[in-house]
């Protein structure tokens, strides 16, 4: 999986070794990043985020689903 | 207790915008207008919402006013109902005392029905139907002719009525802008405008009394406005002591901007639109220096959206979030160009009706309409917004409630902010009832 490469640092900057590419993540999109690398479903993230944050489940799933395109966008997610 | 919310985010770092990330745009935040929550608004009265500000009308008005009579002493404003002629907004200029200046037969009914006598409306514009231009003859209006071929109707209607009428005419001049607006009235420097009123003199049907002139449309040069100034001033000098007329007036029309950033124009409204009290002062010490010894011809200023745009704010609400395929994060409001017309030309300011969390990005804002056209905003720095935020747009005062189109869908609720406080309905949000009222069905067709 392409997450794998990734460096990721505490402060949610990530580095692609492979094609040098750097990004950004705030709080959320870490919790986000780190959960997919674990394996974790949208729907479990989604979960997730509504327990720590002020966020229902389906406005959370919305999010994570559209943070799973911009990976994708940006060539770090393929549909397994 | 929870945390606050902030959708996650991922953003590609490229060398150059590295710094504009950190500088991070600040966020622009609008929750009230005139001190009512932006929230309570949208809750009372649906999305899209035009708000007026009855302060903020008032007090331009009165700065505006004041500023032209500190240096010039007879000045009127005569408000340009084109600009917004719904009833509420045109009332409030009428109480504070300005004249109606109107261009059409819809218009000029529209003032007199509001109260506004005869000779407290300028008629301009190109076209005006022979009827409705008898009426504001009988009336007192200040007639601005345009073409020959009004004045061949003035000077029947003067024989119809058995008396002379008094006229203004309208000139086109050179001030060293661009571009020149050379299409309504005569010509200064070819002698065309000498001619027609050699021929006026020769008619002997009419006299004038006023001479018009308005070079455009939001000028950001003072010193255009000095150079009509003079101009107008030199050529009434040269009337009266020809003809023996005494030229009452000098309108010099409006076309004074607001601060709304115009479309290529790279500074700031701030930066790039000077401030009121230059024309003020181009204008009054053109007229001044100039003026013979005797009575100070009257100054007529036709301003519209220098007193009315930033009175308008148009709160519209995210309706859906999407991705373009190059990349650039896109949303869809319940309001687009068939509402904001001038979205052609301007850049509005665009603050987040609520305080959303999360890193700015350029973001498309496209309205309604199944139309490519229907953009807002091209790029405006956005946090990531849900679905329901909603936006403020500003300043949307002038045009936008005349030139919005009923196109596939309903113009909304305009709503005018008291001086007290409260939120009044100023126009209804039309209804299928109200759009098919004046459609017809041939009986083969039922």
């Amino acid at each position: 999986m392409k997450l794998n490469r990734l460096a990721i640092s505490e402060e949610g900057f990530i580095f692609d070794p492979e094609t040098g590419n750097s990004y950004t993540v705030n709080e959320t999109g870490l919790k986000v990043l780190k959960a997919l690398r674990a394996g974790q479903s949208p729907s479990e993230i989604a979960e997730a985020l509504s327990e720590e944050f002020e966020i229902s489940v389906p406005e959370a799933l919305r999010d994570v689903e559209e943070f799973l395109e911009s990976l994708k966008r940006f060539r770090l997610w393929e549909e397994s | 207790m929870k945390k606050p919310y902030q959708k996650p985010t991922i953003v590609k770092l490229q060398i150059g915008t590295l710094r504009e990330q950190k500088s991070a745009l600040a966020q622009r935040v609008r929750f009230e207008i005139d001190g009512v929550p932006v929230k309570d608004l949208l809750q009372k009265f649906g999305s899209p919402l035009f708000v007026f500000s009855e302060k903020r009308l008032r007090e331009q008005f009165r700065y505006a006013k004041r500023l032209f009579e500190t240096h010039y002493p007879r000045v009127e404003f005569s408000w340009s109902y084109k600009t917004n002629y719904l009833d509420a907004i045109c009332r409030i200029f009428h109480q504070e005392g300005a004249t109606a200046e109107v261009v059409s037969e819809f218009e000029y009914e529209k003032a007199r029905r509001l109260g506004v006598p005869g000779e407290k409306i300028i008629f301009n514009g190109p076209y005006k139907p022979r009827t409705i231009l008898k009426k504001a003859v009988e009336e007192g209006a200040r007639i601005h002719v345009d073409s020959m071929d009004e004045i061949l109707d003035l000077e029947e209607i003067a024989k119809e009525l058995e008396r002379k009428i008094s006229i203004g005419i309208r000139l086109n001049l050179d001030t060293g802008i661009y571009p020149r607006w050379d299409r309504f009235g005569f010509n200064l420097e070819s002698g065309e405008a000498l001619q027609v009123v050699q021929r006026i003199a020769a008619g002997g049907q009419l006299e004038i009394v006023g001479l018009h002139c308005h070079q455009g449309t939001f000028i950001l040069e003072p010193a255009a406005y000095g150079r009509a100034a003079e101009k107008l001033l030199g050529f009434a000098q040269k009337l009266e002591e020809a003809f023996g007329w005494t030229i009452e007036y000098l309108d010099l029309g409006g076309g004074f901007p607001s601060r709304n950033r115009l479309k290529g124009l790279y500074l700031p409204p701030e930066v790039a639109v000077p401030p009121l009290s230059e024309y003020a002062e181009s204008i009054a010490k053109a007229l001044l220096s100039n003026l013979n010894s005797r009575d100070y011809p009257l100054l007529i200023l036709e301003s519209g959206r220098a007193l009315v745009d930033e009175a308008g704010f148009l709160i519209t609400t995210v309706q859906a979030v999407k991705r373009l395929p190059d990349g650039r994060r896109a949303y869809v409001l319940d309001a687009g160009v068939n509402l904001l017309f001038t979205a052609f030309w301007y850049h509005f300011r665009v603050d987040l009706g609520e305080e959303v969390l999360g890193p700015p990005e350029p973001s498309v804002l496209y309205g309604p309409l199944c139309m490519n056209i229907d953009v807002v905003e091209e790029a405006v720095n956005l946090p990531p917004l849900s679905r329901g935020v909603p936006l403020v747009l500003s300043p949307v005062g002038a045009y936008n409630v005349t030139q919005w189109m009923q196109f596939i869908t309903y113009r909304p609720r305009v709503i005018l902010i008291t001086e007290k406080g409260e939120a009044e309905v100023i126009r209804e949000a039309e209804t299928l009832e109200d759009l098919v009222r004046l459609e017809r069905v041939p009986a083969h067709l039922r």
